[in-house]
């Protein structure tokens, strides 16, 4: 059956349609990443989003167990090029198209990628519709900015992971939309983790003692969060904190920093990223639209501390004196690389080292660089209970 | 970071000549390489006696030397340029490896050069396999259990612990050679007796074999910053157990999840980090296609096959990038030349497919062991790049240029089952056929799987184009509908396949086609999947979408035809001419477009052209670019006989071709107009008749005389031919070939004379002549393989008059302009000319360097009309210079068991390289490069007729201390030959060195012993001119750049 992605500029690209049927509305974004597409669906933050493929063939290996990002597929859709019917691999447990299908997320096939990417490249990130039904009139496209996403895909409620030691780190992870791959890498360095609703952060805190928070990467804009950003900082001026794309965006928001829209997100595995204190470039995944502003830093008390190699945007911050520091890429991969992983490492560290009694500056020295642990070590499975 | 301070000159070792596992990639990475330097202002002084290439040319390096690449010669190179560095890592293994001598023997040390790029601690990790595995096992990364072995009996100890099966590996050796799996004790014995011999160090790794595996490369980079990046990841379609070289190889990988990709990339760039590697390096994975479990294969701590490919797959210029980095720059510094708006510090993405395909020689020596193995056996590859596997799939089949229709293999549709599970199970060269044909016989993926490993996901590609096929099969031409052909040019079927089984011509499709406007379109190799906008003029064909740059229609275009994978008889020579072409047409003010299909080479670098095609080099797809382009004319004198054999095609669309034209091809080409044509003008040729079936073939043989030559028309590097002494022996070989006879077939009388060439450059009525290649064998040993001098040394002024008299009459009288080449045969005072080639040659290249004139240059001129006296060149035979030029033939046949290395018209030899000097003598001992030490033992067999000879050449080889020994009791008494009671026995002694072979005309007796030899890494010399023009040295001189000798030429005119 023919299928139409129609974007709100004018456009229409045909392909064949696969899935149930219907009118799907949503941002329609491009991923270049040449692998990772289930980790891709199923990240919260492109909740709401259609995305569209850069790469090819989608497919290939199937849907396994293990690289879900989240319970469910999120995107509003997916528009690509070809796909295998198969999927070849040892862990594949399901098709790509089946684990959408059965999921009721529309698959556009056959199109032609390359010049959708271009037009965005051309007009910015812009909606758009999934449709069976070529002359659909455009729909009211306001509504997707306006919905909050965030709600959607954050839970409700508080959920331990990890064993009860009283020793280990006791990470708060302030949930506004996680990735699994979060959460599993502050497992395998030996922490503890709670998952916190962000509407329950202030209230909770208290009783759950964490020796630091995390602030989870999120779909959106980070200003629909504008009434948190106060309780945000006062829990980052009680907590070392780390936080992560949406997390840092709020972060900078609650401090007097700012953030504003990109043209076009970055959605990728090859986003190079420069540690300005070592000068060494490290390739990141990202998937964001929202970036926090350079000038406005200087209204703040961080400093930039990673930038992008390629448009300049700030990556990174760390607080002057306070043990805040925050990334606008994922150091977790999946999808993608994790050439900054040290980040979390850093980050335990500091924590352990407060725990036993000693203090220090998060991402500020490199002193509490950990030797031996093996973060990319993905561990199998769902680290976590299904909500 | 500024580049190092105190680097002005840089000493780049190359990598000679074309050798079977190291071929024209490297003088892709060779030439980035030097450019990089001159870019950052460095004088780059370059040692390569590899004649063909193009980074030899002067306006690539300052100064070239074409000097022996030895240490002795490099040292005194250095001494006299006294370089602030060398760049040792950009000419392939035999770069390393003398980087490694230089730096043992203390002469970089010596004169004070610095080790630019990886140092060399590093590369002796990467590359001593042991060194490698102490590494391995510090940073706690897998490799397969195995153990160093430095004798047999070491190895036969392992076997016992470990079990079989087993791989055995020489350690620094290219393409694998001399390795290979044993499943049992006598083969262990064998391998491990000639891996021993192979391997300079005299050490080989026998290791517990993981055939089976998938096979993930990782190119990596990394600067002095520690900043690493991995350009792009490749997968073999054909699992572990077959050499990377000889696979199928896919990029980006394609069965890998995220999880795995990211893994071994992080593995990479772990290693490459404890390494410490400055600028490239590639990195070889198994991964278990049912588990989590990889291994590390190796490590190559330099640019390598695999980076040019992956160059080419992304469009990152890796040599290019290393050079920077080995100056001192960060990655973070560089600008990514593709966008030029984003930096070398990335990781490329890709928003299409890549399939590289090897082409094996096979189909010149069926004889051989087509079987494949860990030791690489292909001369060259080609690359594809589309939107879809399948497609892809398709047009790298086209591009190969084999005898295939569409996907099938010629006759493969008649063999027997059991004869395709044989190549399927056993890999050869004509799996990939196999597999679609038993694909066609229904038999299942799942069992195809089973036996050859390779993914399902890849055997269901194959399946749903053979399905594709039968479709197709199932339409009719009449009654086809756009949408139907629209799905088979999607997945790459070809209008010539789509005619052939609709009963049309192609033609015709294409002419469909386009009533249903059902073209490709073009899209952009961009580095970066669309993300950001870029101005490469890098494009590949794809038939779903939208094209991404328009055409500029406001210049005049030339289209130049490349040469496609690198083949014996079609080597790297015309990718030189390719280049030199593009670069002339852009001195003329034209915009210039190239197509070509090779990965490895220069003219595939997408700065050359003004517009890069990288697709198959077949009619179709020729015309479409064409189309889309508009173009004013195409030059196919300079793309060997892949351009040449287009012509007629291309003429019958209507395309303006410069300067030849189909009519005179064949007038060329088939011997019967051949000799008619050469009859008109009044020049002998060598008296020839064509025969029709079996007896007219015993009729025409009498009547021509014996030793006859047979020989096919249309081919190049001398395919089929055989010399054949009398009835006798035709009648055996017509029993002996029965089948593969074609009539009509040639006879030629058989001339042992003299053979010369010339290039000649025309206007079509005055002719100029750089030089005259003189042969040192007789006629009967292919140009290709033969030993040649320029300027001929032993013709009298008399028959170069004659030569150059013949060679203005056949000018004049043939419609060309441009550069052909002339062949000719001198027999007792007589000239004859043995055949003409309408298109530049072997010997192009050689002669534009040692001449100091840019012969293709002068070329295009003149096939764009110009007359030759404009030119400024001069006419007629150009003085001869005060010194002599030496080509010696390199072969390649130790990777090729079952290749016989006796020399004949049928051309075996993969590469060349020459010397220059001022004696005859000196420039061809240094040429052909073989020493003899005393004590060195040389077996001796050699034909009755020939004894005589042979007097005069023991005497030379007593003198130079060798030890002759023979097992034959008559000739060894006669010549004083030291017995040995067993040939077998010998050849695994330790002073074995040589085999001197030589018997009567066509004579194939001794093919055994020739054939052992090679496997136990012998050399093999089958005429007396290869032995002689060691023996006979000539003053030693010191090692001059080619800027100099042609100092020593200027001032002489021409007459
Ligand atoms: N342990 C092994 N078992 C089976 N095959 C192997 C093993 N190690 C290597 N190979 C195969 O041999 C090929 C050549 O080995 P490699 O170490 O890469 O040598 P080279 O230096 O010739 O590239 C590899 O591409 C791989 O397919
Ligand atoms: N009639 C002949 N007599 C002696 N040698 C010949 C004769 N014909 C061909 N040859 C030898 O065979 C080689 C290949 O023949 P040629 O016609 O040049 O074919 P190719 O197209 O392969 O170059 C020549 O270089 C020459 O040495
Ligand atoms: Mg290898
Ligand atoms: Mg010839």
């Amino acid at each position: 059956m023919k299928g139409y992605l129609k974007l709100a500029t004018g456009e229409t690209y045909e392909g064949t349609w696969q899935g149930s049927q219907g009118d799907f509305c949503g941002e329609v974004v491009f991923f270049t990443g040449m692998t990772g597409y289930q980790e891709v669906i199923s990240d919260p933050s492109f909740r709401g989003q259609i995305v569209v493929f850069t790469y090819p063939l989608i497919g290939n290996y199937g849907i396994n167990e293990s690289d879900f990002e989240s319970f469910r597929p999120q995107v509003a859709g997916v528009v690509l090029s070809e796909t295998d019917s198969l999927g070849d691999h040892w862990q594949s447990q399901n098709t790509f198209v089946d684990e959408l299908k059965t999921r009721g997320i529309p698959i556009l096939t056959g199109v032609d990628t390359r010049s959708v990417v271009q037009r965005i490249r051309a007009v910015g990130d812009i909606p758009g519709v999934l449709t069976t039904i070529q002359d659909q009139a455009t729909p009211d496209f306001h509504s997707i900015y306006k919905r909050n996403w965030i709600k959607e895909v954050a839970s409700s409620q508080i959920q331990n992971i990890g064993s009860g030691n009283p020793h280990i780190p006791h990470i708060g992870l302030i949930d506004f939309g996680y990735k699994k791959s979060i959460v599993n890498v502050l497992i395998d360095l030996g922490c503890k983790v709670t998952i916190i609703p962000f509407e329950k952060a202030e209230a909770t805190i208290e009783s759950l003692k964490p020796d630091g928070l995390l602030l989870s990467n999120g779909p959106g804009d980070p200003k629909q969060l504008s009434p948190y950003l106060e309780g945000i900082e006062r829990l980052a001026l009680a907590y070392p904190t780390l936080g992560i794309c949406l997390g840092h965006q709020l972060l900078a928001l609650a401090f007097g920093g700012d953030t504003e829209k990109l043209k076009f997100g970055h959605r990728g595995a090859n986003q190079p990223v420069q540690d300005l204190q070592t000068g060494k470039v490290g390739m990141t995944a990202q998937n964001h639209s929202y970036v926090v502003t350079e000038e406005s830093l200087g209204n703040t008390d961080f400093l930039m501390n990673f930038r992008n190699v390629n448009d300049g945007s700030v990556e990174g911050m760390v607080h002057k004196t306070k043990e805040i520091a925050s990334v606008q890429f994922h150091p977790e991969g999946h999808p993608g690389p994790a050439d900054f992983q040290s980040i979390f490492t850093d980050f335990v560290t500091m924590i352990q080292h407060r725990k036993e009694g000693h203090t220090a500056g998060v991402g500020g020295t490199r002193s509490y660089l950990n030797e031996e642990a093996d973060p990319t070590q993905c561990k199998g499975g769902k680290v976590y209970a299904e909500a | 970071m500024p580049k190092h301070e105190g680097i002005h000159k840089v000493l780049v070792i190359g990598s000679g000549p074309i050798v079977i596992g190291q071929a024209a990639e490297f003088d892709y990475a060779g030439t980035q390489a030097c450019l990089a330097l001159k870019e950052e202002g460095c004088k780059v002084v370059l040692v390569n006696n590899n004649p063909a290439t193009i980074m030899t040319d002067d306006r690539v390096a300052d100064e070239v030397y074409f000097e022996p690449l030895t240490v002795d010669s490099l040292e005194k190179i250095i001494a006299k340029e006294r370089p602030d560095g060398l760049l040792a890592t950009l000419g392939g293994q035999t770069g390393l490896n003398l980087a490694l001598d230089l730096h043992n023997k203390e002469i970089l040390l010596k004169y004070g050069v610095k080790l630019l790029g990886t140092d060399i601690d590093s590369i002796m990790k990467g590359e001593d396999r042991e060194a490698f595995r102490a590494l391995m096992h510090e940073l706690n990364e897998p490799v397969p259990e195995s153990e160093i072995v430095a004798t047999v009996e070491e190895a036969l100890r392992f076997a016992v612990e470990i079990g079989y099966p087993l791989i055995i590996r020489p350690a620094y050796t290219l393409g694998g050679s001399g390795g290979g799996f044993a499943h049992n004790e006598e083969e262990l014995i064998e391998l491990v007796t000639s891996g021993l011999k192979a391997s300079p160090i005299h050490q080989c790794l026998v290791e517990k074999s993981i055939a089976g595996y998938k096979e993930v490369e990782y190119e990596v980079m990394r600067d002095e910053n520690d900043t690493c990046i991995t350009v792009c990841n490749m997968e073999n379609v054909d699992p572990v157990g077959v050499h990377t070289g000889d696979s199928i190889v896919v990029a980006p990988s394609q069965t890998l999840t995220d999880t795995e990709y990211y893994k071994l990339r992080e593995v990479s760039l772990k290693i490459i980090r404890a390494l410490g590697v400055i600028g490239g390096c590639n990195i070889q994975f198994a991964l278990d296609p049912d588990s989590t479990q990889y291994y590390l294969i190796e490590v190559n701590p330099r640019v390598s096959r695999s980076s040019a490919l992956a160059s080419k797959a992304t469009g990152y210029p890796i040599a290019k990038i290393a050079a920077k980095l080995s100056l001192g720059y960060y990655l973070n510094e560089l600008i990514n030349p593709v966008t030029r708006g984003t930096y070398a510090s990335f990781e490329p993405s890709l928003d299409y497919v890549v399939v590289k395909f090897p082409r094996w020689p096979f189909d010149k020596f069926p004889e051989a062991d087509r079987t494949l193995g860990t030791q690489m056996k292909a001369t060259g590859e080609v690359m594809a790049i589309e939107r879809n596997l399948e497609s892809a799939f398709q047009k790298a089949v086209r591009s190969l240029e084999i005898n295939s229709n569409g996907l099938e293999l010629s006759g493969i549709n008649q063999w027997p089952e059991e004869k395709l599970w044989q190549n399927v199970t056993q890999a050869s060269d004509q799996r990939f056929f196999a597999i679609l044909e038993l694909l066609r016989r229904a038999v299942p993926v799942e069992v195809l799987h089973e036996k050859t490993g390779i993914a399902r996901f890849f055997l269901n590609r194959f399946e749903e184009l053979v399905q594709l096929e039968q479709k197709a099969r199932e339409l009719s031409f009449a009654a086809l509908e756009a949408p139907q052909l629209w799905v088979l040019k999607r997945y790459g079927f070809s209008d010539a396949w789509l005619a052939s089984v609709w009963g049309t011509e192609q033609l015709s499709v294409r002419r469909k086609r386009k009533v249903f406007q059902l073209v490709p379109s073009y899209k952009m190799v961009d580095t970066c999947a669309a993300e950001f906008e870029a101005e490469s003029a890098y494009y590949y064909s794809s038939w779903s979408g939208q094209n991404d740059g328009k055409p500029n229609f406001n210049r005049k275009k030339i289209l130049v035809l490349g040469s496609g994978p690198i083949r014996i008889g079609q080597g790297v020579e015309f990718d030189y001419c390719s280049v030199h072409a593009v670069q002339a047409l852009q001195a003329e003010g034209y915009e210039t477009i190239i197509i070509n299909n090779n990965p490895e080479t220069v003219s595939t670098d997408y700065t050359l052209a003004d517009r890069l095609y990288f697709e198959p080099l077949t009619l179709e797809d020729v015309l479409n670019v064409i189309d889309f382009e508009g173009i004013e004319g195409v030059v196919v004198q300079v793309g060997g006989q892949t351009a040449i054999s287009l012509m007629e095609g291309l003429e019958k669309a209507g395309v303006s071709v410069l300067g030849v034209d189909q009519q005179t091809v064949n007038e060329l080409e088939d011997r019967d107009l051949f000799y008619r044509f050469m009859e008109k003008i009044q020049v002998p040729h060598i008296p020839g008749l064509t025969a029709y079936d079996s007896k007219d073939l015993l009729d025409k043989a009498c009547q021509v005389g014996y030793p006859v030559l047979l020989r096919p028309s249309y081919v190049i590097g001398g395919r089929g031919m055989v010399i054949l002494s009398s009835q006798q022996e035709l009648e055996q070989y017509m029993v002996d070939s029965l089948s593969s006879i074609s009539y009509p077939i040639l006879i030629d009388a058989y001339v042992a004379g003299t053979e010369a060439e010339v290039d000649v450059l025309t206007d079509g009525e005055e002719v100029l002549v750089p030089g005259i290649f003189e042969h040192m064998e007789k006629a009967g040993v292919h140009s290709g393989d033969s030993t040649a001098v320029t300027p001929s040394f032993s013709l009298s002024s008399v028959i170069k008059d004659q030569m150059m008299d013949y060679t203005k009459r056949i000018a004049r009288a043939m419609n060309f302009k441009g550069i052909f080449n002339i062949q000719f045969v001198v027999n007792e005072g007589h000239l004859y000319v043995l055949e003409i080639n309408p298109r530049a040659s072997r010997t192009v290249p050689i002669l534009s360097k040692v001449y100091g004139i840019d012969m293709i240059g002068a070329a295009v001129k003149l096939m764009l009309g110009n007359q030759l006296a404009s030119l400024g060149t001069g006419t007629g035979l150009m003085a001869e210079p005060g010194y002599f030029t030496t080509k010696a033939p390199i072969f390649s046949t130790i990777k090729l068991p079952g290749v016989d290395p006796l020399l004949g018209p049928e051309m075996k030899s993969t590469g060349e390289v020459i010397s220059i000097a001022h004696s005859v003598e000196t420039s061809t001992y240094k040429a052909t490069g073989i020493v003899i030490k005393p004590g060195d033992e040389i077996f001796c067999e050699v034909d009755g007729a020939q004894w005589e000879h042979f007097k005069k050449v023991s005497d030379l080889l007593n003198d130079a201390g060798a030890i002759l020994v023979s097992d034959q009791q008559r000739f060894g008494r006669c010549f004083g030959l030291t017995p040995v009671s067993s040939y077998e026995e010998w050849l695994r002694s330790q002073h074995a060195t040589m085999l001197i072979s030589v018997g009567g005309t066509g004579n194939t007796d001794g093919i055994e012993k020739r054939l052992s030899a090679v496997r136990n890494g012998l050399s093999v010399l089958t005429e007396w001119t290869q032995i002689e023009s060691f023996l006979i040295a000539g003053k030693a001189e010191e090692p001059e750049p080619i800027g100099r000798w042609l100092r020593i030429n200027e001032g002489s005119g021409v007459y």
